[in-house]
């Protein structure tokens, strides 16, 4: 505990906004607009349209009502954030205004290479230093999230495979991967197969060669997986794959548990995504923007996105004329913002610097799974890396679920861990705590999370109609399904 | 490191806890056959201040910086930022939050995109937009895609060759797999897209048209939609520049079914390409089909309004390999920015600016074709055009250029039956004075 028994999460000035149309006055303006200079041209006014039917609000209204509506939400600057598989860790304030550096922030992405040499060479040395941190040969830096990278890396398998002339109608899919897995691989035509996980939580090898064949395209594994284990076996796993003409895709969500420990391409995986909005600090912006970019083996690299970054003596300029390539999947260079990002942060940890973060991740959740073991159910009771995985099979007794729990721990001032996912685990409570979080955070977590079981037991009402220290309490999902309100006026 | 908290007795105290003798054991699970066997070689670890160094140094290589008047657009357009967006888009409750999985924890993500979705419906008259796509060009190919859905039997769609070359390629990227077949439509000499011979083209699930298109002429999307329903397609409307809007009937009014594009042009900069904003909508009776997030609005356990992301049964997470598309991370801070750039503007600022950029690209075609400059497509056009030059324009751009003035996308590599043609852009960021500036070298 810390020097304070208090938690965060007690109540505070929560002011209430109206939606937007409910506020202004027709006339009003929250923007500066320049003066005609010109003579108005002539226009058909057949082609004219109604005005569109925006509110009219000042400076003022506009900033008043989105300060309001900021200080209903929390964020990681707000308090820990141990979201599992999500990675909320610390986002940099520095990285924010090397984003916005005005050269960089204005740049077109459709001008001549010639003109654009320090964003294109901001290109390449991210490329270069995310080959190197994952060991793999050729990075593209299109894809725009996670799902995206996938989505990629199903393409090059889609490539590869048409390239050696016989297309392939499967994949495997262990339990223990990704949810984004199986709608990726749909995207390029395949069927997705199940692979189980054993009793330890660890992919089998012969359950892997019993399913591969020359109908699968490949594997689509996650690892660490998300039960936060290191998938031990993966090599034999990716020999399996390959002796059946088949590819290894690696679902490098789980990246912060293993920099500077894992070296993907030795491990046999031949397509790698990354989450840069998870493993390398740039903000979720309460959805995103993200990255994913995608490394492959030398192999590979003919059929990674097109354009393509590459280097000249030291001039740099962008590669379209790759024949294999899958083509083009972002209008222009992907989410260059996040990419400066990144970069940003990089170059501010260095080597040391990121081996340690992954160290104290790892560090950090074995700690929070040692000491809620005792109170908490752990399926998979055994040393974890970045993210431990708990049930709620022993609050069943008083009818407290995992839902219940999470909805407690905001009234105590914490976002609540990942819940229901991953889907191998019954009422899963996944933590994933971050190297960000120091051990007096955890301590208070913990002990937040211990009085919240001693209150499942004594007064667990107190769970079931948490939240109650928030904006709304908890809301109407059914209805909301029901009857879907997607656009203003409001109903309520 | 600034970032990572621990001290080395807290270290200590932790691996004791854990029953670790040091962090390398943590590892012990990770074989020595998949671990890291060489340096990366990463440039040294640099402060706060080196880092601010470098990145000044590397804009400071950029042959065009934010000084430079730029009159190009072709999917990225360069209209002023008022700094309430970006105070307001950036405070940390916002940007520092994840997807809004918490809804009682996030009330201000989810209202805002409540409220983006509501005004984006309505600039764009369709019934439903959802929380954001990763950019125009792959919020197309999902368009394409959810028309083949709707359609379920139909293999092919029409698309326009007036549409974003880059959009066409990721459309061909996203679709090809599957085997899908695309057909491409070609240009009028008016600029607008020939819908003469569709039906020679058999089922088709959708037609695609971007209006203001790649030229920047506005298609005659009343007359398209009449058309393409007529052979049973779903007309799919897409854009690179919302602000034509402000001015022209939205594509919804016209009779598209689902319109979709690009929305960089409402309050996000440039940024060499993303992070951008896919923006994605459609009339009512397609809700179920729609691509990505949706945020609706109910009540809690007290009768107060609130919101939550919902209809997630089309979503990857619950329907796994049926889901109506992989999306997952969306562009939610970007179509936050959008909100608040829409709400600054309102009604009657949309349609001032919107107004006031129409004049001046007119402004402009009239002083080059006074000077000798020929518009190659004669149909109306909403801040871009094409321009044929009477004689070679390299000289005098590169002079231009010099003048810190940027002026047009040769087309050659992107058509090459426009080669030497020119595609100019311009804003009510490009002053009279530059315009001026450009026709009197041209006559030069």
């Amino acid at each position: 505990m810390s020097t304070t028994n208090e938690f965060p999460g007690t109540g505070g000035l929560i002011l209430n906004e109206p939606l937007l149309w409910h506020k202004g006055k027709k006339g009003r303006i929250g923007m500066s607009i320049p003066a005609g200079e010109v003579p108005a041209a002539a226009i058909d006014p057949l082609l004219v349209g109604e005005p569109a039917d925006f509110p009219d609000l000042s400076e003022v209204d506009v900033v008043r009502h989105y300060t309001r509506l900021s200080q209903w939400n929390f964020g990681v600057d707000s308090g820990m954030y141990p979201l599992g598989s999500c990675t909320m860790k610390y986002n940099p304030k520095t990285n924010e205004r090397q984003a916005a550096t005005p050269a960089i922030a204005a740049a077109h992405p459709m001008l001549a290479d010639e003109l654009c040499q320090g964003t294109l060479r901001l290109l390449h040395e991210l490329q270069t230093y995310l080959a190197a941190i994952t060991g793999l040969d050729a990075v593209s830096l299109q894809p725009a999230a996670g799902a995206h990278g996938e989505l990629t890396g199903m393409l090059i398998f889609h490539a590869w495979h048409r390239h050696r002339g016989a297309q392939r109608h499967k994949i495997l899919i262990p339990d223990t991967a990704h949810g984004t897995n199986p709608a990726s691989a749909a995207l390029c035509g395949y069927q997705a197969v199940a692979v189980k996980s054993d009793e330890r939580g660890m992919l089998d090898p012969a359950l892997v060669a019993e399913l591969m064949d020359e109908e699968t395209a490949g594997i689509m594994l996650t690892n660490p997986n998300t039960l936060g284990l290191f998938e031990e076996r993966i090599r034999e796993i990716a020999a399996i794959v390959h002796a059946k003409g088949g590819l290894v895709y690696g679902d490098g969500a789980n990246m912060n548990a293993v920099l500077g420990v894992m070296d993907a391409k030795r491990c046999g995986i031949d397509v790698l995504h990354l989450n840069l909005h998870k493993t390398f600090s740039t903000p979720h912006g309460g959805g995103g923007p993200g990255a994913g970019p995608v490394c492959v083996t030398g192999e590979l690299e003919p059929f990674l996105p097109v354009p393509r970054v590459v280097k000249e003596g030291d001039r740099y300029r962008l590669d379209s004329d790759r024949p294999l390539s899958v083509g083009r999947i972002h209008a222009f260079h992907g989410n260059f913002g996040v990419l400066v990002r990144a970069y940003s942060y990089i170059l501010s940890m260095g080597e040391a610097g990121l081996k340690r973060a992954s160290q104290l991740a790892v560090l950090n959740a074995n700690y929070v799974k040692e000491r809620l073991k005792d109170v908490l159910h752990l399926p998979y009771d055994r040393p974890c890396m970045h993210e431990c995985v708990f049930s709620d099979l022993k609050q069943q007794a008083q009818k407290i679920t995992t839902l219940d729990m999470a909805k407690r721990l905001i009234d105590y001032g914490y976002h609540p861990p990942t819940i229901y996912f991953p889907l191998v685990v019954h009422g899963a409570l996944m933590i994933e705590p971050t190297e960000t979080e120091c051990k007096d955070d955890l301590d208070q977590f913990i002990a937040a999370l211990r009085a919240i079981v001693r209150e499942a037991e004594e007064q667990p009402d107190l769970l079931r109609q948490a939240p109650q220290r928030t904006k709304v309490r908890r809301l109407d999902e059914v209805q909301a399904a029901r009857c879907p309100c997607l656009t203003g006026p409001s109903a309520v | 490191m600034r970032y990572l908290p621990h001290t080395s007795e807290e270290i200590d105290a932790m691996l004791a806890t854990v029953g670790a003798a040091g962090l390398d054991e943590l590892f012990a699970s990770v074989p020595s056959d998949c671990r890291v066997a060489r340096p990366w070689d990463l440039p040294a670890p640099r402060s706060e201040w080196e880092l601010n160094d470098h990145l000044r140094a590397l804009a400071a290589s950029m042959g065009v910086d934010e000084q430079t008047a730029v009159l190009v657009g072709a999917g990225s357009y360069h209209h002023h930022i008022p700094e309430t967006v970006r105070a307001l888009a950036g405070r940390s409750e916002f940007l520092t939050s994840y997807t809004p999985y918490q809804p009682e924890m996030a009330q201000g993500t989810l209202q805002a995109i409540f409220e983006y979705q509501t005004l984006t419906a309505r600039l764009l008259g369709v019934d439903v937009v959802n929380a954001s796509m990763y950019d125009g060009a792959s919020a197309l190919a999902e368009a394409l895609l959810m028309a083949l859905r709707v359609a379920k039997k139909k293999r092919r769609v029409a698309v326009a060759k007036a549409i974003h070359p880059h959009y066409r390629a990721v459309v061909r990227a996203y679709l090809q797999p599957a085997g899908f077949e695309i057909v491409e439509l070609d240009t009028l000499t008016s600029g607008r897209t020939d819908l003469g011979g569709l039906a020679a083209h058999g089922d088709l699930a959708a037609v695609a048209l971007q209006s203001p298109n790649f030229f920047g002429v506005i298609e005659d999307l009343d007359s398209a939609a009449a058309v393409v329903h007529r052979t049973d397609a779903l007309l799919v409307a897409a854009f690179t520049e919302p602000l034509a809007y402000g001015l022209f009937k939205s594509p919804g009014a016209c009779g598209a079914d689902i319109v979709c594009g690009e929305g960089q042009s409402f309050g996000l900069p440039r940024s060499f390409g993303g992070p951008y904003l896919g923006m994605f909508g459609c009339k009512a009776p397609f809700t179920r089909n729609l691509p990505g997030r949706l945020v609706g609005e109910t009540k809690d356990a007290e009768g107060r309004r609130g919101y939550v992301l919902t209809l997630a049964t089309r979503e990857q997470h619950i329907r796994r390999e049926k889901a109506t598309s992989n999306i997952c991370s969306n562009q939610g801070l970007c179509a936050l920015t959008a909100a608040i750039y829409m709400a600054s503007l309102g009604g009657t600022g949309l349609r001032q600016l919107a107004r006031l950029n129409y004049d001046r690209a007119e402004y402009l075609k009239g002083l080059l074709v006074r000077a000798g400059a020929k518009i190659v497509f004669d149909g109306p056009t909403f801040n871009e055009f094409v321009v044929e030059f009477a004689a070679d324009f390299r000289p005098a751009r590169e002079r231009l250029l010099a003048r810190n003035i940027v002026t047009g996308l040769e087309l050659g590599d992107l058509y090459p039956e426009l080669a030497g043609r020119y595609l100019f852009c311009v804003t009510e960021t490009i002053d009279k004075k530059t315009m001026d500036t450009i026709a009197a070298e041209v006559a030069a």
